[in-house]
């Protein structure tokens, strides 16, 4: 066996795509939950937040208990808790669901930074990867097909959530919710609890998010973990068009954009590397514009959402 | 009956400050800390000495402009939270007009310089604002992403074609130059910048409550359907007060870099435009009482620096306190015309 194959420009192609399945993780999450919040006829622009929160309670529980799968519960709860705010909040008369999501990122990244000083310095126990590369010589390609298991659930759940949103009765009220308040209300189901709960839920999957951040890649805590993907991964969901299985394809996309200018770098392209950084910024803009339309909503969009009107 | 709105905003807007302070309190004590201790020094960092009035003052002068971004297109019925991009690209701008007039005339150059940066950040956001009307696409979602690409385009130029190797502590762009300047107002260490957020407040207030652009502004913030049929100029009030907005923020990087860094650097974006959404929401949305909520914001930033001396609490306590503040006052909005007391009596 040859040691290190020189592998030259093929690198970019092989980095990237190990990229998109590495940094594609919190974007898959956090989409997933935002899907499920929007779907019921709110929009959580907080998640930001929640993952930030997310990757921090999670580094400190993996790192005061041992367990990283602790860590990744107890971030789920935080998500959990932080979407329950927001869902509460928006339950009250007149209150405005983007203004909620917006304080909630402000404040769910200061409770972050506040409650998670102390755990910038020590380190905590990672989360295990799958290793499907065995067969290749290539370290590139060995490190490219090293598959986080969070993905994988993340890669189950896609489905999961599109066929439970689509083919069973709790999906049909949380859509019916989503599509015309009224409608529900008729049927007999509390709107504000479905929204809140569909939030609380999502808050949950975004906080599973944040716990990647924190617990496999990059796999540190620090302030300046978290680059908006939490944002983005909203602006993914319109292009996905509120399709949980097109968030899987949409969110892989977004992680190779992402791990653009790392994979050129790694070949020596250093020079604009802080432009490949805007890559997956421009990229969701461009695909809002391309996407969108003027004269009607979008198709897909849940009817009562505040965003889409 | 104006004066009972004004009341019931006031006692409203006090009723969730107090709710936010026994918030916070109960979260410091939980660190095992005395709360009333805690707020005196919040006061005392924010207001209770010259210094940290100046030091508030100082604060608050970008909050004012950047406050504006999320107000004046918030009258329009937009949502926009782009301010921290804006005042990065007009900090930007300023450096670039700083350079090129280089030699010329102060009294001449620094409006100029001023209103480069101005009209760089009206530009990204009326950018925003032409997406909105033209495309269709939301101005929260896109105003948001352009923070990124504007730091993300910063980043890359104070490391790379406007780098000034001569700074070696951080990367930083070249000077805008020592004679564009504009120094503090005189007797005190609070820069001039102050003037000028309070006049752009002022300004915008008149626009608002005193033209007809502004009228028709609030008949399209109220209702859109109204403004389309008594056909009202939709789409040049999306993109004007969107223009408005980011010119305020724009403005705001222009007087971080004339007045306060002189180059431009990261230290641009620490969270002035992301502070001034608060701030516009706090006043309702309503330029005159962006003044003084600017204040009490950058109070509460300027506090932070003393709670972390006297008590070690991390620096981000002052953005948790901003955070719970924020959540309370819009929780509030819920109760306007609720209240017994503020309704109007039957004649």
């Amino acid at each position: 066996m040859t040691p290190a194959v020189e592998l030259g420009w093929w690198g970019v192609p092989i980095a990237v795509v190990g990229g998109a399945i590495r940094v594609s993780t919190p974007y898959l999450f956090v989409s997933l939950g935002e899907t499920l919040t929007e779907k019921s006829g709110r929009v959580n622009l907080g998640l930001e937040g929640t993952l930030v929160m997310g990757a921090m309670s999670a580094y400190a529980v993996a790192y005061l208990s041992g367990s990283p799968w602790l860590g990744v519960l107890v971030a789920g709860l935080a998500g959990a808790l932080l979407g329950l705010v927001h869902g509460a909040v928006c339950s009250l008369p007149r209150v405005n669901d983007v203004a909620v999501g917006i304080a909630l990122f402000l404040l769910g990244t200061g409770l972050a930074f506040y409650l998670g000083k102390p755990y910038i310095e020590p380190s905590a126990p990672r989360l295990p990867h799958v290793s499907l590369g065995a067969w290749s010589a290539s370290p590139q390609v060995r490190a490219a097909l090293e598959i986080n298991a969070l993905f994988v659930a993340g890669a189950v759940l896609a489905p999961l959530l599109r066929w439970a949103l689509r083919s069973t009765r709790w999906g049909l009220v949380v859509r019916a919710t989503g599509d015309n308040a009224d409608a529900a209300r008729a049927l007999g189901h509390s709107v504000a609890a479905v929204r809140t709960l569909a939030t609380v839920l999502g808050g949950f999957l975004a906080g599973v998010g944040g716990s990647f951040l924190s617990l496999y890649y990059p796999g540190t805590w620090n302030e300046g973990l978290s680059s908006g993907q939490g944002l983005m991964a909203i602006a993914l969901v319109i292009f996905a068009r509120w399709n949980p299985t097109h968030c899987l394809w949409v969110s892989l996309l977004f992680g190779g954009a992402t791990a653009l200018g790392p994979a050129l770098q790694s070949v020596g392209i250093t020079s604009n590397y802080y432009l490949y950084g805007a890559a997956p910024y421009a990229l969701t803009l461009a695909l809002l514009v391309w996407s969108s339309s003027p004269k009607q909503a979008l198709a897909g969009a849940p009817s009562e959402l505040s965003i889409s009107r | 009956m104006l004066a009972r709105a004004w009341a019931e905003t006031a006692v409203l807007t006090a009723g969730a400050l107090l709710v936010t302070l026994a918030l916070f309190g109960a979260f410091v004590a939980a660190r095992g800390l005395d709360p009333l201790a805690v707020y005196a020094a919040l006061y005392v960092g924010a207001f209770g000495t010259w210094f940290s009035l100046e030091d508030t003052l100082t604060q608050a002068a970008p909050l004012m402009l950047t406050a504006l971004c999320t107000a004046i297109p918030a009258r329009a019925g937009l949502l926009v939270i782009g301010g921290e991009g804006a005042l990065v690209v007009g900090g930007l701008v300023t450096v670039l007009a700083g350079v090129a007039l280089a030699g010329a005339a102060p009294a001449l150059a620094i409006p100029l310089v001023c209103a480069a940066g101005a009209l760089a950040g009206g530009g990204w956001i009326a950018a925003a604002g032409a997406l909105r009307h033209f495309r269709g696409v939301n101005e929260t979602i896109s105003t948001l992403l352009l923070n990124y690409v504007a730091i993300a385009i910063m980043n890359h130029l104070v490391t790379g074609p406007m780098r000034d190797f001569e700074q070696v502590l951080k990367p930083a762009s070249w000077p805008v130059g020592e004679a564009f300047m504009i120094g503090d107002i005189p007797g005190t260490s609070i820069h001039r910048g102050l003037a000028l957020g309070v006049a752009a407040c002022a300004a915008a207030w008149v626009l608002a409550r005193r033209t007809t652009f502004g009228f028709g502004v609030d008949v399209l913030g109220g209702n859109e359907r109204a403004a389309r049929l008594v056909g009202l100029p939709i789409g040049a009030m999306v993109l004007v007060t969107c223009f408005l907005g980011g010119a305020a923020a724009g403005l705001a990087g222009a007087v971080e870099i004339v007045a306060v860094h002189g180059f431009a650097s990261a230290s641009l974006a620490v969270g002035y435009g992301y502070a001034g959404i608060l701030v516009a929401f706090l006043a309702r949305q309503n330029p005159l009482a962006v003044i003084p909520v600017a204040i009490l914001v950058g109070g509460i930033s300027a506090s932070g620096g003393l709670l972390q001396r006297r008590f070690g609490l991390p620096d981000a306590a002052t953005l948790v306190l901003q955070g719970i503040l924020f959540v309370a006052v819009l929780a509030s909005h819920a109760l306007h015309g609720r209240l017994r007391a503020f309704r109007a009596r039957p004649a």
